[in-house]
């Protein structure tokens, strides 16, 4: 049986925490989703993460979620509940989670926290995120190649920089291929809305893009791509792969699993430490979703190519000279940005015509 | 800035079809409340709606038997309401609350195993000349069966509230249940009727979010529509000619903001998000300030139980 070995473990974490009391529990781990695991796309990568947990871990571990939570006040609500009724490790999975982690946090030092996307840490909060911006600059790359009408939409979602910083990637790659590529971006102020996703995306077709990004959550704009001829677009956050070859061409896909898998053991062995971790293509926490025929064979290898050295370091997504919207400087010749200023970018780099809201 | 990327066509166009599902919803919900009763289930019917209406569509491959199957759940749910409202007297703004919050739940359930897939094509109509005719073509000739249907049934419902003795009595048992129940009228059955048909137009809304406006099914995926469809009920001060401004209205400044985003306009989306609602409550300030515009108030029964007591 396992309970010699549920026992030790139960005691390495029992050791850092509160005494023998707990030496028989498994460690429950908790989970809050801005939005419904079947979304095939942010949250249900998420949800593959925690399986992974519980297949990797299996009996030593009780995993919970509660979907649908919003990024207010509620989300406070469910953490304290899932910190009173006993686990140890919550792992919130939006942005906007942010400040009520850290209220949380404050009231439980005993809980650990992860927070995906957000900046703000403590002895119990740990941030993790994925360089996202990676995988923009590869559909980008392709994008620039496959426009003919030369213009890009861009579903996004809230102004904040990690959604700025992709849109900047995105555009930055489509531009070193396409010199005469323009961005249309609309913000849908949602995560997930399939109606108004959907209506977001006729509305950037009917403006002349033929080639759509998003970054929300669900599959609603490839959706509607679908119903229009010649528009291509990009799986985010999940494959998306029911919509290839056409008009899903390529994806990104953000695969948490082995980070949630590694901060779980960790909580078992009693090594967990508040870290901030973000990783990219490199680490395999971004991956570039199967290209398919619908993108010619060179630009296939070139974008698998830039997948490559970004992976490898040899390129990096922001590579000056670069500059900031109003034309004023940010990277000279060959200076690549910093993740300081990446993390909290809140500007567009120089030739995107749209204003970002505020 | 570039207004003229916006085609005014096309525009039209996509606004009807985004305003369609709370069309319908609304249209149903104004004769339930025209009976007297208050069902704040829209939501939850809506979104039976959608997933029975996939799940038939993808089973059987025809969406005409979608919005059929749409429309039949609409009504099913809803005569949980009806029978816990007219029946046992449960108190319908917690009934129609729970029906919501019931319907959103099963609906998950029920979908579970349908995410990602796609539904059969439900396409628009094309009349050879008419529908290629420049404008007119598009705007008049160019949707889908199911845009005509809701626009034939805002028409129906106007002449049944209007010019019908059916219409007549429907709205006796609004404005005053007990006079109506003096008159010998049914009451509670007029009523699990109204509600009933209120079940049916909320599922077809639904059924076409999940068949034609989006096309997939995803949980959560009527995202407020239901409440907006009871706020267009309000707006329209239960008439249904206002009930199509009112729909067309709040869908169209959605599809305006993401337009008018695209083409690069610096307005906040968030005045244009409230605008429809800035309108309803200056719908509700005039109708309350004056006694002479009655006819533009809530029906007089509207959420009182009827108790039969002879």
């Amino acid at each position: 049986m396992n309970l010699i070995k549920t026992l030790l473990a139960g005691a390495a974490v029992a050791t850092g925490l509160a005494g023998a009391a707990f030496a028989e529990e498994k460690l429950k781990v908790g989970f809050i989703y801005i939005g419904p695991p079947g979304d095939m796309g942010w949250t249900y990568e998420h949800d593959q993460g925690r399986k992974a947990i519980v297949e990797a871990l299996g009996d030593k571990v009780e995993t919970t979620y509660v979907e649908n939570v919003p990024e207010s006040a509620d989300s406070e609500r469910v953490m304290t509940q899932m910190a009173l009724s006993g686990h140890k490790l919550i792992f919130a999975t939006s942005f906007n989670y942010m400040d009520h982690v850290m209220n949380v946090a404050k009231k439980f030092p005993d809980v650990k926290f992860e927070h995906a996307t957000g900046f703000k840490r403590a002895d119990n909060v740990s941030t993790y995120s994925a360089r996202f911006y990676e995988g923009r600059a590869v559909i980008g790359h392709i994008a620039g190649h496959m426009t003919k009408t030369n213009t890009i939409g861009y579903i996004a979602s809230y102004p904040i920089p990690e959604v700025i910083r992709g849109i900047n990637s995105a555009y930055l790659a489509a531009k070193a291929v396409n010199p005469e590529v323009k961005f249309k971006v609309v913000w849908a102020y949602t995560w997930f809305d399939p109606g108004k996703e959907a209506d977001a995306a006729n509305a950037l077709i009917e403006q002349g893009a033929d080639v759509i990004m998003q970054h929300t959550d669900s599959t609603a704009p490839m959706s509607e791509m679908k119903k229009h001829e010649g528009i291509i677009g990009f799986g985010q956050a999940s494959d998306m792969g029911q919509f290839a070859p056409n008009p899903r061409v390529s994806s990104i896909i953000d695969n948490w699993a082995p980070y949630y898998v590694e901060r779980t053991q960790a909580m078992l062995d009693g090594t967990w430490e508040s870290t901030d971790t973000w990783h990219g293509i490199k680490e395999g926490m971004v991956e570039i979703g199967e290209m398919t025929e619908a993108i010619p064979a060179e630009v296939r290898a070139s974008a698998q190519e830039l997948a490559d050295k970004l992976a490898s370091g040899e390129v990096h997504a922001f590579t000056g000279p670069i500059n900031k919207q109003d034309g004023s400087a940010w990277l000279a010749e060959g200076e690549t940005a910093d993740d300081g200023t990446l993390a909290g970018m809140s500007f567009y780099v120089e030739g995107i015509e749209a204003e970002i809201p505020n | 800035m570039d207004l003229s990327s916006i085609s005014p066509v096309t525009l039209i166009v996509s606004l009807m079809a985004a305003s369609t599902p709370i069309l319908l919803a609304a249209l149903g919900e104004l004769i339930v409340e025209k009976s007297g009763v208050l069902n704040l289930g829209v939501e939850g019917m809506m979104i039976i709606g959608a997933v029975c209406g996939f799940i038939a569509a993808v089973t059987t491959g025809s969406p005409w038997l979608g919005f059929l199957f749409g429309a039949i759940c609409g009504a099913a749910v809803s005569m949980i309401f009806a029978v816990l409202t007219q029946y046992l007297m449960a108190n319908q703004v917690a009934t129609g609350l729970g029906l919501t919050m019931f319907g959103l739940g099963l609906a998950s359930l029920l979908g579970h195993s349908y995410t990602g897939i796609n539904p059969p094509l439900f396409s628009q109509i094309h009349i050879p000349v008419l529908s290629d005719l420049p404008v007119v073509g598009r705007i008049v000739f160019g949707h889908d069966p199911m845009i005509y249907f809701s626009l034939a049934l805002t028409f129906a419902i106007w002449y049944f509230l209007t010019r019908t003795r059916g219409g007549l009595v429907l709205r006796a048992v609004g404005e005053s249940h007990d006079a109506a129940h003096a008159l010998g009228y049914k009451v509670i059955r007029i009523r699990m009727l109204a509600i009933a048909f209120g079940g049916a137009c909320a599922g077809l809304g639904g059924a076409y979010l999940s068949l034609v406006r989006v096309p997939q099914w995803a949980e959560g995926m009527t995202a407020g529509a239901g409440w907006i469809a009871l706020a267009i009920v309000v707006f329209a001060s239960w008439k249904p000619g206002r009930a199509i401004i009112g729909a067309y209205l709040f869908g169209g400044v959605t599809v305006l903001q993401l337009n008018l985003q695209a083409a690069g306009l610096a307005i906040s989306p968030a005045y244009l998000s409230m605008t429809p609602y800035l309108a309803t409550i200056i719908v509700l300030v005039i109708m309350a300030s004056d006694k002479k515009r009655q006819s533009l108030n809530a029906p007089a029964s509207l959420g009182k139980t009827f108790f039969a007591s002879t």
